[in-house]
């Protein structure tokens, strides 16, 4: 026998029974879970704000889409990093100045900066849903110190669950990675001090839009 | 790695008479007790969560053949391998064509227990390839050549200036002694493994039946680096790790990382569904799963069945006296505190880990803050009742467990040898202590027996009922 079928065999052995019929299967199947979900009362974006702030990260807001780019350069300038970003190509569109260096390919390991529009945001952890594919590359989520996530408030969904149906819907399905990002990369792991920048970003700052 | 449970006794002395441990596991105890609590009492529905998830885990393992076919099923749409491993042996034997296979030299990893169960790291370097553990608990203990002592903080054992050590031996000085410029340290390390890696292998908190993806929680990150820039990703987990739908796995999300670092989340919960697509830019060429039996398949059959429900969150050791006293290695394998004193003999024999269900005072903090309600101490009394079945106990201890037997079958032998036992111990008493007790030298060398009063209580029971 092979072992996956040797493997299965056991399973059913301890569990005392055959194979599944298919009636019970598509019942399996067609369960729908209904678990228990944190009581919240606060405004979805309020609380996201406040929980995203209270694990490291920075939010600021702005009006539409347009003001993306200045926001973007503002924060640049601020942390005095070169004019030089990979931007996920979800942004393309965007106005970006014309004298930055600006790439959509993956990261590189020099890479500094990088700006990802987010797919959702979870006001129930305070965390930016990722999806992975061309208009935001996974390795921008990860590589770079400083990345910026443009996300616009009518993405910010209350629970987890909320967020599933969010990917749920999409036409192309799941995406090859799904990212949920509270906050910038740390670690405890010596002496339980938390360290931020651990091996992902040493920021994460998030541009509301709307 | 090679399991050292039966020097159970040996190594808890050295781990109580070791500074440098007793600083580290006084630091991180306190931390992950008192972190966790905060959280809990945060979460007014956290008991709700913990009966659910209890629920939810024994409706899993009762229909566990049909969810790892449908999550297999999910995985190969999705472009994904699966392959199953009976034990070790055949999981190793898996990995490593994977990887020679695709010519692979340099292996990043990010933490996987099941990697360690099954001596993953020792038969890749065996055959020529440079493995690097990417966590950072872990990158530490493999510069010192050592287990984890930790499911969740696998160097928790290490102090700063260890650490330091190890780093100024492995990179070069000046030596760093604080902790942003240790971690920057291996940032900087780190990263060139990253990129220059052909394989990536991570495990797996929760593989997903509706979408065939795995699930890795994380905090610094090195996970997600791992399986996104090698070529290959390769996932291991043991088949009890399946959920049904993602709405399950959230149930067991928002337990995890309030039980494990107690916080509300960690920082990275990553779902991985397949490998690179067509337009992708990024991502590996190939997705691999590994599903690990190893034992559990026939766990599921009797008593120890709800030990499957485990999440591997670390809570039980973190609140468990043992564990705070001794640490992680004095256990011997890969699993310490009382998960693993369940888990070791059960996966590596009854005989090889006799201490380990014994080195337990059944004091039940572990299953009062188990998110999953694991009774931990009644499988730890189960497993010492086999071992003595199995004739695995000491014969002096067998022998001594008759002798109780024979009187406590005998009420008034047993009150009679009661009033002599109670009466010689009195006389043996200075100033209401004993300091000294024949035959069981062994515990009053470290402290003394409180002498009792005079009388048994039943003496004094009966005296008190012959009063008006």
């Amino acid at each position: 026998m092979n072992p996956r079928d040797a493997i299965l065999q056991s399973v059913r052995t301890a569990l005392k029974r055959g194979e599944l019929d298919e009636t019970r299967r598509s019942a399996l199947d067609a369960r729908v879970p209904q678990h228990t979900r944190p009581a919240q009362d606060e405004d979805p974006v309020a609380r996201f704000v406040r929980k995203f702030e209270s694990r490291a990260g920075t939010v600021e807001r702005v009006a539409d889409r347009a003001a993306v780019p200045a926001a973007v350069d503002a924060y640049r300038r601020r942390l005095d990093l070169p004019a030089r970003a990979a931007v996920g190509a979800g942004l393309k569109d965007l106005a970006w100045p014309a004298d930055w260096q600006i790439h959509h390919d993956r990261a590189g390991i020099e890479e500094l900066l990088s700006v990802s529009p987010a797919l959702a945001g979870i006001a129930e952890t305070g965390s930016l849903m990722m999806a992975a594919g061309p208009d935001s590359p996974t390795t921008h989520n990860f590589v770079p110190d400083d990345h910026v996530v443009v996300l616009e408030t009518a993405r910010i969904v209350e629970y987890f669950e909320d967020a599933w149906a969010v990917l749920r819907a999409r036409p192309q399905g799941m995406p090859r990675a799904t990212n949920i990002i509270s906050g910038p990369s740390r670690t405890a792991d010596v002496e339980q001090t938390i360290q931020l920048g651990a091996h992902g970003p040493r920021r994460v700052h998030v541009i509301l839009v709307g | 790695m090679e399991i050292r449970s039966k020097e159970f006794k040996e190594r808890a002395v050295f781990a109580i008479h070791d500074a440098s441990l007793q600083q580290a596991l006084g630091k991180a105890g306190y931390g992950f007790v008192g972190k966790r609590a905060l959280q809990v009492a945060e979460l007014p529905e956290f008991e709700q969560l913990r009966e659910e998830a209890k629920n939810l885990k024994d409706h899993i393992l009762d229909h566990l053949d049909h969810y790892l076919e449908r999550y297999e099923q999910a995985v190969v749409a999705a472009g994904g391998r699966v392959h199953w491993a009976r034990d070790a042996e055949e999981a190793r034997r898996i990995i490593l064509d994977i990887c020679q296979r695709v010519n692979a030299k340099t292996v990043t990893k990010g933490k996987s227990m099941v990697s360690e169960e099954i001596d993953l790291n020792e038969a890749l370097i065996e055959h020529g390839m440079e493995v690097v553990e990417t966590d950072l608990g872990e990158y530490i203990i493999q510069l010192a050549h050592e287990p984890p002592s930790h499911i969740i903080a696998p160097a928790v054992h290490k102090t700063k200036d260890q650490v330091s050590d190890l780093f100024e031996k492995a990179h070069g000085g000046p030596r760093k002694t604080e902790v942003p410029e240790l971690v920057d340290e291996a940032r900087r390390v780190l990263r060139d493994k990253y990129f220059r890696a052909d394989v990536g292998i991570t495990g797996g908190n929760f593989l997903v039946a509706e979408t065939g993806s795995s699930v890795i929680v994380t905090n610094e990150g090195n996970g997600d680096l791992t399986q996104t820039l090698a070529r290959v990703h390769i996932v291991t987990s043991g088949i009890e790790r399946v959920v049904p739908t993602l709405d399950d796995a959230t149930l067991f999300l928002r337990l995890l990382a309030r039980s494990a670092t107690g916080q509300e989340t960690e920082t990275y919960t990553t779902i991985s569904t397949g490998p690179r697509r067509a337009d992708d830019v990024d991502g590996p060429e190939e997705y691999h799963v590994v599903l690990v039996d190893n034992g559990r398949s026939k766990m599921l059959a009797g008593r120890f069945r709800d030990m499957l429900r485990c999440i591997r969150c670390g809570a039980c050791m973190n609140h468990c006296p043992v564990y705070g006293a001794v640490g992680g290695h004095a256990y011997g394998w890969v699993y310490p505190g009382p998960m693993g004193s369940v888990l070791t003999p059960l996966i590596k024999g009854l005989d090889v880990a006799y201490d380990l269900p014994n080195a337990c005072t059944l004091n039940g903090r572990c299953q009062s803050v188990c998110p999953v309600k694991i009774p931990l101490p009644e499988l730890l009394r189960e497993l010492r009742h086999l071992q003595h079945q199995q004739q695995l106990s000491p014969a002096l201890q067998r022998r001594g467990l008759k002798a109780w037997r024979y009187f406590a079958t005998r009420p008034k032998l047993y009150h009679a040898a009661e009033q002599v036992a109670v009466r010689v111990l009195s006389a043996l008493a200075r100033n209401g202590r004993i300091r000294r007790l024949p035959l069981a030298g062994a515990w009053t060398d470290a402290r003394d027996l409180p002498a009792p009063a005079g009388r048994t209580f039943l003496e004094l029971w009966q005296g008190k009922r012959g009063q008006p």
